[in-house]
């Protein structure tokens, strides 16, 4: 079982989507404007990941080699769609704050990249804990980095103002998600990373 | 009037990299050269003028008429994909010099979300470019698209050229490869801020 557990747990730190592999910059960098939206952006990537593993892993042994990629794609595309679907029908403000993030889950490399390198060679239960700890670790990277930004940007955290007035707006806006995220992968490298 | 806008929003106001936040794995991945920097621009210009073409008369007159434009993801993402593919193939036959230029770039743009963000933008946003908002038409979206590619190759060659620096530089440990461009890249996108509310 603790095997099992490890597969969730390494994509958290070890394998960590944003800090280690730095994969999938651009959702990291766009949407987390707060940490609800990175928060929302991470879990619609989850969902996406957790699926397209489970489905890939159970077809891969059925798929000619020669057009395995654009058969992943069409695989996440589909999911892409539905996750798109239901987003708008069940948080339409939320579809609209992500706006054109979502359908670039598509080309999100994580997704593509956990599909060659994990589920094409292994089994439908591992597949779905590695989609799982993969998606988590990058849900988790997406939520420090919107909660970050939004104390510093705006003041609050979760929408709670706590500070009472506004923040330095440049957070919110694109610099400082450039220099959140270069100072955060640099805490990352000081204090979790193992050389 | 009307296009000099797009272009001037497209190139420096609304940077596909340093504002919107697309393309920027390539944009991190292959900036360490100048020359390699200016390779990728060249292809990925290309692509994205080519795919705006035709996933534009694809959603306009395909997938409009039948109403299936929820499948604008799965289409746009394959006819990319495809297109890079037969790029690769009709360069490699009619001009080698071309291709040996754009060469190992051309396959990473299937993956370059720019390609597929710039496909779904102009066919999904309102524009309010000179007037009122309105969708692109395809001379519109042509332009935006081949403006969009130029203003990724300018903040691909500026970043390459800061970065030709930085190897040169005593970087912090923790600060190597990774972090120190980030921190680079945010101070870079602070300057383009200057350009913001120029074009409404």
């Amino acid at each position: 079982m603790s095997n099992k557990l490890k597969l969730i747990t390494d994509g958290l730190v070890k394998n960590n989507p944003t800090f280690v592999l730095i994969l999938g910059m651009c959702p990291t960098l766009a949407t987390t404007t707060s940490a609800v939206n990175g928060l929302s952006m991470g879990l619609a990537t989850l969902f996406v990941l957790v699926l397209s593993n489970i489905v890939i892993s159970a077809i891969a042994r059925f798929i000619p080699d020669k057009v395995h990629i654009p058969a992943y794609i069409v695989v996440i595309a589909t999911f892409v769609t539905l996750v798109q679907f239901l987003m708008q029908a069940y948080t339409p403000a939320m579809y609209e704050t992500l706006g054109l993030f979502i359908p670039l889950i598509v080309v999100n490399c994580i997704i593509l990249g956990r599909a060659e390198a994990f589920a094409s060679k292994n089994g439908v239960w591992d597949s779905a804990l590695d989609g799982i700890g993969v998606g988590l670790g990058f849900t988790c990277s997406l939520t420090v980095l919107g909660a970050v930004r939004e104390i510093l940007g705006s003041g609050s955290i979760f929408g709670w103002n706590f500070l009472g007035g506004d923040g330095m707006l440049a957070f919110v806006m694109a610099p400082g998600a450039f220099l959140c995220l270069g100072y955060l992968m640099v805490l990352f490298n000081k204090f979790l990373k193992k050389d | 009037m009307t296009y000099f806008l797009i272009i001037i929003s497209a190139i420096f106001v609304n940077n596909i990299v340093l504002a919107q936040f697309l393309g920027i794995c390539p944009f991190l991945g292959v900036s360490n050269k100048l020359s390699t920097a200016t390779g990728m621009s060249m292809a990925v210009c290309f692509v994205i003028t080519l795919a705006t073409l035709v996933t534009w008369l694809i959603n306009r007159y395909l997938l409009v008429p039948f109403g299936l434009t929820f499948l604008q993801t799965i289409a746009f993402i394959l006819v990319i994909a495809s297109l890079v593919q037969m790029v690769e193939i009709v360069l490699k036959k009619t001009s080698p010099s071309l291709y040996a230029a754009l060469g190992i770039f051309l396959p990473l743009i299937t993956t370059n979300c720019a390609v597929l963000g710039v496909a779904i933008d102009v066919v999904t946003k309102q524009f309010t470019f000179g007037g009122a908002a309105h969708f692109l038409s395809l001379g519109e979206s042509l332009v935006y698209a081949f403006a969009t590619s130029l203003g990724y190759g300018l903040a691909m060659v500026i970043f390459a050229g800061i970065r030709e620096q930085l190897a040169l530089s005593d970087v912090p440990k923790a600060f190597k490869g990774v972090p120190i461009a980030l921190v680079t890249v945010g101070i870079l996108a602070l300057a383009f801020m200057g350009f913001s509310g120029m074009v409404k």
